[in-house]
């Protein structure tokens, strides 16, 4: 029996892994500290969370500039992974922080929810770091499980029940068509590793040979449904209005910008040989993405349904930037992706807010007069909106200059054409909040407003960083644009 | 002798997933799916799986699909109704693009295809199959194995929660129904 | 040995059936079953190119599969259980509340 070399773990090993430890420590000590009683009001859960992301995102970046490749390349931590991982840590912060109060009014059990908030971002996490397809399908599935249980909190809730069950059987629908392709793509090339499949790749280019077709074009087929890519969107608007209001922001932001993460190392380390080829391909998705997203987005009514259709629109963008493709494309994509989660966590944060109790008021009509009795919420939800639609002096605005400009760059005109009109489609439907909120007067009872210091503070920090990115874009593209040198 | 086992299996295989399918009850539909990965299980043996054949029948046939008919027959589930225009096309155009999805795969296979590299073929091991597996898996493949221990946990911490019952509160929904 | 073709095209088509049976079926749990059935698809195709490669990895990626579809199973189907219980149905055309 051949003997298994130790493998000898150095203490910068331990900090890189880091994240992934404390997130798994904090996810259990949630669910063992449960055992001591608590009362309803009580927010332990959210203090743990805060605590254990904190610590993630110390780990990584306490080792920031160091490049390991551990596990035989399962688990690989060079920029993107640290890019990714703070980013993520980040996105579960300022979902604790809007989630604080409103699962109190709601009456969701604080413990689980957070737990499962923590296992969601593990996933992620790994999804971002690891250089294996079956690793990532793993990290995948445990975003997507703890995912559709956050949809289906509220029990009792018919929306919700509804909204976990579409979730769920489309999406496992989806890891079939992704398990499928990984396994073609395990005959064609005879690895899993993103690193050897594209080396493979590069020395044979053997496109006529139909398991990597079919392969790749299943594999593109699971993502895409992840990242809510049209025709694999239908799940999106459901999945999103029915969802927990806090849940929703979370994965609006977290998912998605997981889910792109797999798509980049994928397409970029392993596929990157073959760019001509699906390059193509991905334009068409991105300019139907686009398109579908903000037409849809104009019939709106529930603002949570608007900003799911948002959501895929923005998906959209994210695409043209890497069909883009380069350090200048990755770059943009990575760069848009955490602009649009801060804009797109503070609108939900915001939502969060809406209504007493366990009502939830998320229709637009319910925001009428919200601009003159509560100026502060008023003005960051202007200044969200602007920001999704692109307009200056907003981070959405310089999202949209480096993705555009990318896309110019590789000689992709009518794709831009395309993106610049969506946007300005797009301009509507964000713009008809504001009017909302500052031109109608309520008809009857205004909305009531929760009050919640930890919510407000949310709105304040992506409000922050929302205006400081539109003015000072440059530190967060420099490290955009580092992370993605190594897939290059 | 292979051959034919394996004709065997693969014909139990597509004849038990079609009744899957076919069949308006979920009852029965469960029972099939049990014989279904009993000969998948049959297939991995022939194919030298022997671990996986054995799992397959532990995890698969054994707890997922008792898992399975317990919530069919807790729910009480009987006959599916299925009548109506809608469900025929429906049905109609599903059939259908199983039927092209089959084609377009067996004609881009039947162009030829290449395998990846194959590595040189290596004796049985000491330990048979299961102990083979064993090594690979807590030594390459160590951090994915760890991995599937938290999703386990995620499984059962989800499940509870969403299953457990229900307080004597009605639905607080919209339509208050 | 099985010649690898004819494994292919076996999983192949339990394949196809799995997504037919999930585009045809109105059933929550008989959908689900179907998922069920191109999961293995995978798996066969994973152990058919194992054996063919003679490398092991393939067997290893069919035994996570295995874990992630029980966790996968229990989820789902502990939310089927909580949909039935406050709407009677698991019919998914007769669950749709949520409309744009």
């Amino acid at each position: 029996m051949n003997v298994v070399p130790q493998p000898s773990f150095l203490m910068v090993d331990w900090w890189a892994l880091g994240a992934v430890i404390a997130l798994t420590v904090g996810c259990l000590a949630l669910l063992v500290l449960e055992f001591l009683p608590a009362g309803e009001r009580s927010s332990r859960g959210g203090v743990i969370s805060l605590l254990t992301l904190g610590v993630s995102a110390y780990a990584v970046l306490r080792v920031a500039q160091d490049r390991r490749s551990l596990f035989d390349g399962m688990f690989v931590h060079d920029g993107m992974t640290v890019f990714f991982t703070v980013l993520f840590c980040a996105i579960g912060i300022l979902s604790v922080l809007m989630s604080w109060d409103y699962v109190k009014r709601t009456r969701i059990n604080q413990a689980e929810y957070y737990a499962l908030l923590l296992s969601s971002v593990l996933g992620m996490v790994i999804m971002a770091a690891s250089n294996d397809l079956i690793t990532i399908f793993l990290g995948l599935e445990l975003m997507s499980l703890s995912l559709y249980v956050m949809v289906g909190f509220r029990r009792t809730r018919l929306e919700s029940n509804e909204a976990a069950l579409k979730y769920f059987l489309l999406g496992a629908f989806a890891s079939g068509f992704l398990l499928y392709g990984i396994a073609l793509l395990y005959g064609a090339t005879g690895t899993t590793d993103l690193g050897r499949m594209g080396a493979f790749l590069a020395d044979s280019p053997v496109l006529s040979n139909p398991l990597l077709l079919v392969g790749g074009l299943l594999v593109l087929a699971g993502f895409a449904f992840k990242v809510a890519a049209v025709p694999f969107h239908m799940w999106t608007p459901d999945a999103y209005e029915g969802a927990p209001t806090s849940v929703t922001g979370f994965m609006s932001a977290g998912a998605k910008a997981a889910g792109f993460a797999a798509l980049l190392r994928f397409g970029l380390k392993a596929m990157g040989p073959l760019e001509d080829q699906w390059a193509p391909l991905l334009s068409v998705i991105a300019a139907l993405t686009m398109t579908v997203g903000n037409v849809t987005a104009l019939l709106q009514q529930n603002l949570k349904r608007m900003l799911a259709y948002s959501s895929i629109a923005h998906a959209g963008y994210i695409l043209v930037a890497i069909v883009a493709g380069g350090t200048t494309g990755a770059g943009a994509a990575v760069f848009y992706l955490a602009v649009y989660s801060f804009m797109n966590l503070g609108a939900f944060a915001i939502l969060t807010m809406m209504g007493q109790g366990r009502d939830e008021r998320v229709l637009v009509s319910d925001l009428h007069g919200l601009g003159f009795r509560r100026p502060l919420l008023g003005v960051a939800m202007t200044v969200f909106m602007i920001s999704l639609g692109g307009i200056p002096p907003t981070a959405g605005f310089m999202g949209k200059i480096q993705v555009f400009g990318a896309a110019i760059e590789a000689g992709l005109i009518p794709l831009v054409i395309i993106g610049v009109l969506n946007s300005v489609i797009s301009v509507f439907y964000y713009l008809r909040v504001t009017v909302a909120m500052y031109m109608r007067e309520p008809e009857g009872e205004p909305t009531a407003i929760s009050q919640g210091l930890p919510a407000l503070l949310c709105v304040v920090i992506t409000l922050v960083l929302t205006v400081w990115l539109g003015i000072q874009a440059q530190p967060l593209w420099v490290e955009a644009q580092r992370s993605v040198l190594s897939l290059l | 002798m292979v051959p034919i086992l394996f004709l065997g299996f693969a014909g139990l295989l597509i004849a038990t997933a079609l009744m899957v399918v076919l069949h308006k009850n979920p009852v029965t539909s469960a029972l099939f799916l049990v014989l279904a990965f009993v000969s998948l299980a049959g297939i991995y043996l022939l194919l030298h799986a022997e671990f996986l054949g054995m799992v397959q029948i532990l995890v698969y046939a054994g707890a997922i699909m008792v898992l399975f008919l317990f919530v069919i027959m807790y729910l009480n589930l009987q006959h599916d109704v299925e009548r109506g225009l809608a469900i025929a096309v429906r049905r109609g155009i599903g059939w259908a693009l199983g039927a092209l999805l089959l084609l377009a795969g067996g004609t881009l296979l039947s162009r030829g295809w290449a395998l990846g590299p194959v590595q040189p073929p290596v004796a049985d091991p000491a330990g048979g199959n299961a102990a083979a597996i064993g090594q690979t898996l807590y030594s390459k493949y160590l951090f994915p194995f760890e991995i599937t221990s938290i999703l386990l946990l995620v499984a059962m911490v989800g499940a509870i929660v969403i299953a457990k019952g229900h307080s004597a509160a009605p639905p607080d929904s919209k339509e208050g129904a | 040995m099985i010649p690898l073709s004819w494994l292919i095209a076996l999983s192949a088509i339990l394949f196809v059936i799995g997504v037919v049976g999930v585009l045809v079926r109105r059933n929550a749990i008989v959908i689900f079953m179907s998922i069920e059935l191109m999961l293995n698809a995978a798996n066969l195709a994973f152990v058919a190119f194992a054996r063919h490669m003679n490398s092991l990895d393939g067997q290893i990626f069919v035994f996570f599969v295995m874990t992630v579809a029980a966790a996968e199973v229990a989820i789902g189907l502990a939310i089927i259980v909580n949909v039935f219980r406050l709407r009677e149905t698991i019919l998914v055309d007769e669950i749709n509340l949520l409309k744009g």
